[in-house]
C-alpha cells in the first residue's frame, strides 16, 4: 500500500507523527521567545510602532515580502495554478516584480523623507485630514475584517488536513500573535516573518524539487500536463491574445493595465500592510534596497507555489474539483493540492516542517495584519480623531491595546464568517474597492505638484464610489459584464481588473479636475512630500554595486528572461 | 548583522533551522533502519535524510556565526 493510496483514507489528509507534533511545538516556543526577548525594545512609539527604524535591507526586504507570504496566499496560488494553469504565475510576475520596484526606487524617498508613520499619514501630509481619516477608516476596518476571514479559512484547512479543531487553531494561533506583537511591536512580528519567511522554504521546496524528479524533468512535466489537461496550461503569455484561448477567460489587456499596473501597483505601493515594513528600514539607502530584495525573492516564489499545482495536475493519481464538487462527491478541491503533494512526498518530520511552513504562513500574515492595524488606529484614528494631545508612553500602551483588539475583532470576525459564509465574498470585495483608488492619490499625490487637497479627498472618494458602483451594477445585472469587463466571457478575476483600471481612472479624473478648480499648496509646504520639490540624497558617491537602481536592473532583466522562458 | 550588540535574527533563524534539521535527519534515520509499511513516493531517495542534513549543517553555521556570545 502506498501513501498515494493511505492518504486518502480517513477524514484528514495527513497523519502527523510524534516527530511532526515536536516540530510544530518548537516553532510556537521559538516565535514566544522572540516575543519575549524583544519586550524590552519596544518602550517608545518610534520602537513599537516602526521598530526604531534600525533594519537592515535584507530584514526590511524578507519581512516586505513575507507579510504577504500567508497560508492562504501559497494554497490558493497553489490551487490557481492547477485550475488555471501557469497563468497563475501572472501574480508573481507582472502583478508585483515591476510595482516593488517602482516603490523602491520612486515612492519610498518620499515616504521615507516624510517621516510618516503610515501610508494615511502621508496622505494627511499630503493633502489633509479628510483624506487621511477616509483611507485609515476604511483600511482599519477592512484589515481586521480579512484577518478575520484569512483566519476561519486557516481553520478550515487545518481541520481538513490534519483534523484539528476550528476552534483549537483559531485560539491558538491568534493567542500567540497576539502574545508576540502585543510585546515587541512591528520588531517582533517583522523578526518573526524573516523566521516564517525561511521556514516556508525549508517546509515547502522539497514538494516541488521531488515532484520534477517523478515527473521526469520541466519538459517531461509539460508533456504530463497538456496529456492530463491542455496545452495551454504551461504558457504564460501566448494564450492571451483572446478571452476564450485560454483557462482563465482573460485578455493580456486586463493582465498588463489591470494586473501588472493598477492592481499590482496599488497593493505593492499603498497597502500598509506591507509598506509598515519598508518604512522600518534604518536608512532611505535600506528603505529603497528592501522592496528590490523582495522582488527578487517573489520572483522565485511560484517554484514554491505554482510549480507544485502544475505537478498536481502531471502526477497525482486523482482529477481535483471546484469546491463544490468535492463536497457533493466527497473528492478532493483545487485547495488542497499543495497538502495533497505535501503528504506525497515528505515522511515523518518532513511533514511537520511541511505544516509548520502553513502555519508560519498564517502568523506572519496575521502579524502583518494586526501590527498595521495597531498602528493606523492608533496615529491616525485614535490620535487623530479622539485624543490629540497624550504622552508617547500613553500611544505605546494604546498600540499594545489595538494588537489585541485587532486579535479579538479578527476572531469575532471568523466566528461570523463561519455562520454566514458569503460575508467572505462581500468583505473580500470590499477590499478591492479602496486599494485602486488609493494607488490613484497617492501617486498623484507623489509625482503631481498641482494636486491639492480637494483634488485628493474627491479623487479617492469617486474612485471607491464608482468601484462599489461597478461591482454592484455587475452583481444585480450580470449582463453588464460586457461593459465593465470588455467582455461577457470574462471570468470573476478579469471582472476585478478592469474593475480596478476604471476606478483608478475615475479617481485620476476627479483629482486632476478638482485640484485644477482649487488653490495648491505652495512648493515650501511640499518639501518631502513631492517630486520637484523635495531634494532626494545623491547616491554618486555610491560603489555601482551597492546602488539600488543598479540591482533593480539586474532583478528586471531576470524578470523579462522568466517572461521570455515561459511565454 | 547585529543590532545594538543584540541577539540577531540570524541567530534565531539558525537555532530553529538546527533543531529542525537534527529532528528530521534522526527521523530519516529512524526510517531508514525501520522502513514503514506505508512509504510516500520516492522514498528511495530518503529525502528526510539528506534535506534534514542540509537544515543541520546550515542552521549549524548559523548558529556559530551569529552566536551571540562570539567575540
Amino acid at each position: 500500500m502506498n501513501l498515494g493510496m493511505a492518504m486518502f483514507a480517513g477524514d484528514r489528509l495527513v497523519h502527523l507523527a510524534p516527530v511532526d507534533l515536536v516540530i510544530v511545538v518548537f516553532y510556537f516556543v521559538l516565535v514566544l521567545a522572540i516575543g519575549f526577548y524583544l519586550k524590552g525594545r519596544s518602550n517608545t512609539g518610534e520602537d513599537f510602532f516602526l521598530a526604531g527604524r534600525e533594519m537592515t535591507a535584507w530584514i526590511a526586504g524578507l519581512s516586505f515580502l513575507s507579510a504577504n507570504l500567508g497560508a492562504l496566499e501559497l494554497m490558493g496560488w497553489a490551487a490557481a495554478s492547477y485550475q488555471y494553469g501557469i497563468l497563475a504565475a501572472h501574480w508573481y510576475w507582472i502583478g508585483a516584480i515591476p510595482a516593488m520596484l517602482f516603490l523602491g526606487l520612486v515612492m519610498m524617498p518620499f515616504y521615507y523623507i516624510s517621516k510618516t508613520h503610515s501610508v494615511p499619514g502621508y496622505l494627511k501630509l499630503r493633502f489633509g485630514e479628510a483624506s487621511r481619516a477616509l483611507s485609515a477608516i476604511s483600511f482599519a476596518f477592512m484589515t481586521v475584517l480579512m484577518s478575520g476571514i484569512n483566519m476561519y479559512a486557516m481553520a478550515l484547512v487545518m481541520k481538513v488536513v490534519l483534523g484539528w479543531d476550528i476552534n483549537f487553531s483559531i485560539w491558538i494561533s491568534s493567542i500567540t500573535v497576539a502574545v508576540y506583537v502585543t510585546l515587541g511591536g512591528l520588531r517582533s512580528a517583522i523578526f518573526n516573518e524573516v523566521l516564517q519567511f525561511i521556514l516556508i522554504w525549508a517546509g515547502a521546496a522539497l514538494i516541488p524539487i521531488l515532484g520534477l524528479i517523478e515527473a521526469g524533468g520541466w519538459k517531461a512535466l509539460q508533456l504530463k500536463v497538456a496529456a492530463n489537461a491542455s496545452v495551454e496550461y504551461t504558457h504564460l503569455w501566448s494564450t492571451l491574445g483572446s478571452f476564450k484561448d485560454n483557462p482563465m477567460g482573460i485578455h493580456w489587456t486586463g493582465i498588463v493595465f489591470g494586473l501588472g499596473f493598477v492592481i499590482s501597483f496599488a497593493y505593492w505601493t499603498t497597502d500598509f500592510l506591507v509598506v509598515q515594513r519598508v518604512l522600518a528600514a534604518k536608512d532611505l539607502r535600506a528603505a529603497k534596497m528592501a522592496p528590490i530584495i523582495g522582488a527578487a525573492f517573489k520572483m522565485f516564489v511560484p517554484f514554491i507555489v505554482i510549480l507544485p499545482g502544475l505537478l498536481g495536475l502531471a502526477v497525482l493519481p486523482i482529477k481535483l474539483t471546484g469546491e463544490a464538487v468535492a463536497v457533493a462527491t466527497g473528492g478532493h478541491s483545487y485547495n488542497e493540492v499543495l497538502p495533497l503533494m505535501l503528504a506525497r512526498y515528505c515522511g515523518p518530520g518532513l511533514l511537520g516542517l511541511g505544516v509548520t511552513a502553513l502555519i508560519a504562513g498564517f502568523m506572519s500574515g496575521m502579524a502583518g495584519n494586526v501590527s498595521a492595524f495597531s498602528t493606523v488606529w492608533t496615529y491616525d484614528i485614535y490620535k487623530a480623531l479622539i485624543k490629540k494631545k497624550a504622552t508617547d508612553a500613553h500611544y505605546v500602551l494604546m498600540g499594545r491595546w489595538s494588537t489585541i483588539l485587532g486579535v479579538l475583532i479578527s476572531i469575532g470576525t471568523a466566528y461570523l464568517v463561519m455562520q454566514f459564509l458569503s460575508i467572505m465574498d462581500y468583505v473580500q470585495a470590499l477590499f478591492s474597492f479602496f486599494v485602486a483608488p488609493l494607488f490613484g492619490t497617492v501617486i498623484l499625490g507623489m509625482l503631481w505638484k498641482r494636486a491639492t487637497a480637494a483634488g485628493g479627498f474627491w479623487g479617492l472618494l469617486a474612485g471607491t464610489v464608482s468601484s462599489v458602483g461597478m461591482w454592484a451594477w455587475v452583481k444585480f445585472d450580470p449582463a453588464a459584464l460586457r461593459y465593465v469587463a470588455l467582455s461577457s466571457d470574462a471570468k470573476d478575476m478579469a471582472e476585478n481588473m478592469y474593475r480596478a483600471l476604471w476606478s483608478w481612472i475615475i479617481c485620476v479624473v476627479v483629482t486632476v479636475g478638482a485640484s485644477m478648480l482649487t488653490k495648491p499648496k505652495p512648493d515650501s509646504e511640499l518639501v518631502g512630500l513631492v517630486y520637484g520639490a523635495t531634494e532626494i540624497p545623491s547616491e554618486a558617491q555610491v560603489p555601482l554595486y551597492q546602488r539600488p537602481a543598479f540591482w533593480a536592473v539586474i532583478v528586471t532583466i531576470v524578470f523579462i528572461a522568466l517572461n521570455i522562458i515561459f511565454w | 548583522m547585529k543590532s545594538d550588540g543584540t541577539i540577531s535574527i540570524w541567530f534565531f533563524i539558525g537555532v530553529s533551522l538546527l533543531v529542525n534539521g537534527v529532528l528530521i535527519f534522526g527521523a530519516g534515520l529512524y526510517e531508514l533502519a525501520h522502513p514503514p509499511l506505508i512509504k510516500v513516493v520516492l522514498y528511495d531517495l530518503h529525502a528526510s535524510i539528506w534535506w534534514g542534513g542540509i537544515l543541520l549543517i546550515v542552521g549549524l553555521l548559523y548558529c556559530i556565526f551569529y552566536n551571540p556570545y562570539r567575540a
